[in-house]
């Protein structure tokens, strides 16, 4: 089993919605679509489930172009963002209606959906109409129904974006097992990068439309191939700004001068873009190889644990994300400190030139 | 306790009063003889009699208006609903070419006085040999009443999340199946407000179905107006046939009760 996507492009009213996209996802793989809203997730799971036709190229579901195949007969499976469920039958009807489509008997279709059912925590509930519950339970009532079918292509789309958070930590966790139980092709879309780590696999990154990267979510997340895969797999999105290197020294800001070290230590003269996590920010120096960095500070938002700083560097716009509950001046001037080990270097056009020494530690630990 | 609330019951009991007013009358009027209704003023009956229902039920004249009526009313609501359901459903799903003005342009439909029409479905049915029949007034009042059950119906479909139709398609429903099975059910109060509104136009309608029938189909409403004899009119069987006329509309109202605000709006609550 796997699903190709062979040179897909997809225009809507004269505006590109998916550039040329080749994609293979194989039998077995959770498959992340990362990416803000509007960058064309739900476009692609579209064409992936045949309800959209795209402008050019073509659909392989095991070797057979699908293409043009209606949806009804390609038995796959989706769950939306929204919780779509059939409201005038009961939740056991519901789990059901696509087993007695397939024209199941009675006794199969009775065993199928007890079991799914009590995959999901649905078994008290069966006898209710979907309106009645949660909407924890909705969504997992749309999930059942959705793997029932013992289908070979499950589409998710943000199906936690509309729980609250509780919820959404419970089902997230339940997820993965309920995945490695089914064996099909899972595709997850969702805006968040903590998903796509947590539910592992696989991740394709998508920006306007594009694929920026696809591979093993912890080794985009550590080798981003570009600045903007950077972006999107960062949360808050990843800090950028431009240094010049000229021998054992880096340039930046307005006059700034530090010692290079670690990857910025190998790069040939020239000048780069350097991006970081907004988490590896500090307001003291920890490290030898820290380098200061002169800021001007907007805004402080303190969140629990937390401290998120909107901070200004030359024109870029930055987050700071610091462990602990910190009381800073708003509007002022403030030095804050970056450990080199966490620079990724990108070429002036955003191509990734030299990974962050963490990234190598990190990746290779695992 | 403020002034306004305190008035309020007594306004209400004063409109009340005046609204019930006529049909109490009619009421009254249907149980007295026709001496009585043209000799005295009294409240209530002095000789109680069912002898002018017992004459409608009785008289072919009387009580095949109201079975040609209703014949041409279900008629009309059936077919009305069955035009207007897939219609509906284009519009709430649908983007072609011209539509808003297609959808707007139905409703034009109504804006011009059925006796326009008159002349013109008097002169096609009677040459294509319609004239006096169920189907005449049926299809006459479709003119009318498609429109309006496009209009209401798609502000039902409009409610329901195009994701429902591809979750069904997806689970493998036909088109035909899924509108059956899932979409039916699920604007089924739009359905029956829909149906409301075509049987409110078409059985009070008069001047179509008067101009429509002559004596085969007639409708309770001709013969209402027609009952002038040699004897004069006969007040009291003409207050009893009123009656009998509101009994369905009651009827029909307290079934869609609930519903009937969002019909009003076409659905767009």
């Amino acid at each position: 089993m796997s699903l190709e996507l062979r040179d897909v492009s997809m225009r809507v009213n004269g505006q590109m919605h998916i550039y040329k996209t080749n994609l293979t996802l194989e039998k077995g793989t959770m498959n992340v679509l990362l990416g803000r809203t509007l960058s064309g997730k739900t476009t692609l799971m579209r064409i992936m489930a045949g309800l959209d036709v795209p402008t050019a190229g073509q659909i392989i579901w095991n070797g057979k172009d699908v293409t043009r195949m209606k949806v009804q007969d390609r038995h796959i499976a989706m769950v939306y963002q929204q919780f779509i469920n059939y409201p005038a039958m009961s939740v056991y009807d519901n789990i059901a209606s696509p087993l007695r489509l397939m024209k199941k008997s009675k006794d199969e279709i009775d065993f199928a959906v007890r079991k799914t059912a009590t995959l999901l925590h649905l078994t008290n509930e069966l006898n209710k109409k979907p309106l009645e519950l949660s909407g924890g339970q909705q969504q997992r009532c749309a999930l059942a129904r959705a793997l029932v079918k013992g289908s070979g292509l499950v589409l998710l789309d943000e199906p936690l974006a509309n729980l609250d958070y509780k919820l959404r930590e419970e089902l997230r966790e339940e997820i993965p097992k309920i995945f490695e139980e089914s064996g099909a092709i899972f595709v997850y879309a969702t805006t968040e990068p903590e998903e796509a780590l947590l539910l592992g696999g696989n991740v394709a990154t998508l920006w306007e439309g594009k694929i920026t990267q696809f591979g093993k979510s912890s080794y985009v997340y550590h080798f981003p191939n570009s600045a903007t895969t950077a972006r999107v797999f960062s949360n808050p999105s990843m800090n950028f700004f431009n240094i010049k290197k000229d021998g054992d020294y880096i340039y930046f800001g307005k006059d700034e001068k530090e010692l290079a070290s670690n990857s910025l230590s190998k790069l040939p003269d020239g000048i780069y873009l350097a991006g970081f996590r907004p988490n590896y920010l500090e307001i003291k120096k920890y490290s030898k190889t820290a380098i200061k960095i002169p800021v001007h500070l907007n805004v402080t938002e303190i969140t629990g644990s937390q401290t998120y700083l909107h901070i200004t560097h030359d024109d870029n716009y930055w987050i700071g994300l610091i462990e602990g509950v910190h009381q800073l001046d708003f509007n002022s001037e403030i030095d804050v400190y970056l450990d080199t080990r966490y620079i990724f270097i990108f070429s002036k056009d955003g191509v990734l030139v030299e990974p962050a020494f963490s990234s190598i530690d990190n990746y290779k630990e695992k | 306790m403020n002034k306004k609330s305190y008035k309020s019951p007594i306004i209400m009991f004063v409109y009340i009063v005046f609204l019930m007013l006529p049909i109490y009358w009619l009421l009254n009027m249907s149980f007295k003889t026709n001496v009585e209704i043209l000799g005295t003023f009294s409240m209530f009956p002095n000789k109680f009699t069912l002898h002018n229902y017992v004459t409608i039920f009785t008289d072919p004249g009387w009580y095949m208006g109201y079975i040609n009526s209703m014949s041409y009313v279900v008629i009309n609501v059936i077919i009305s609903l069955a035009v207007a359901l897939p219609a509906a459903y284009a519009f709430s799903r649908y983007t072609f070419m011209g539509d808003k003005h297609l959808f707007f342009w139905l409703l034009t439909n109504r804006m011009a006085p059925p006796a326009v029409f008159a002349l013109p479905f008097f002169q096609l049915y009677s040459s294509i040999g319609l004239f006096d029949t169920y189907w005449a007034v049926a299809l006459a009042h479709t003119l009318f009443n498609v429109p309006l059950s496009v209009w209401i119906l798609e502000g039902f479909m409009r409610g329901v999340p195009k994701e429902i139709d591809e979750t069904a398609y997806i689970d493998g429903y036909s088109f035909f199946k899924f509108f059956r099975k899932i979409f039916m059910p699920l604007i089924a109060s739009g359905i029956g407000v829909t149906a409301f509104f075509c049987f409110m136009f078409s059985w009070v309608e008069l001047l179509l179905s008067r101009t429509l029938t002559s004596v085969n189909a007639k409708s309770i409403g001709a013969t209402m107006t027609r009952t002038v004899s040699a004897t004069g009119i006969d007040w009291g069987v003409l207050a009893a046939a009123g009656i009998l006329t509101i009994v369905p509309g009651i009827l029909v109202i307290y079934f869609v009760r609930n519903h009937i605000a969002k019909g009003f709006a076409l659905g767009r609550v």
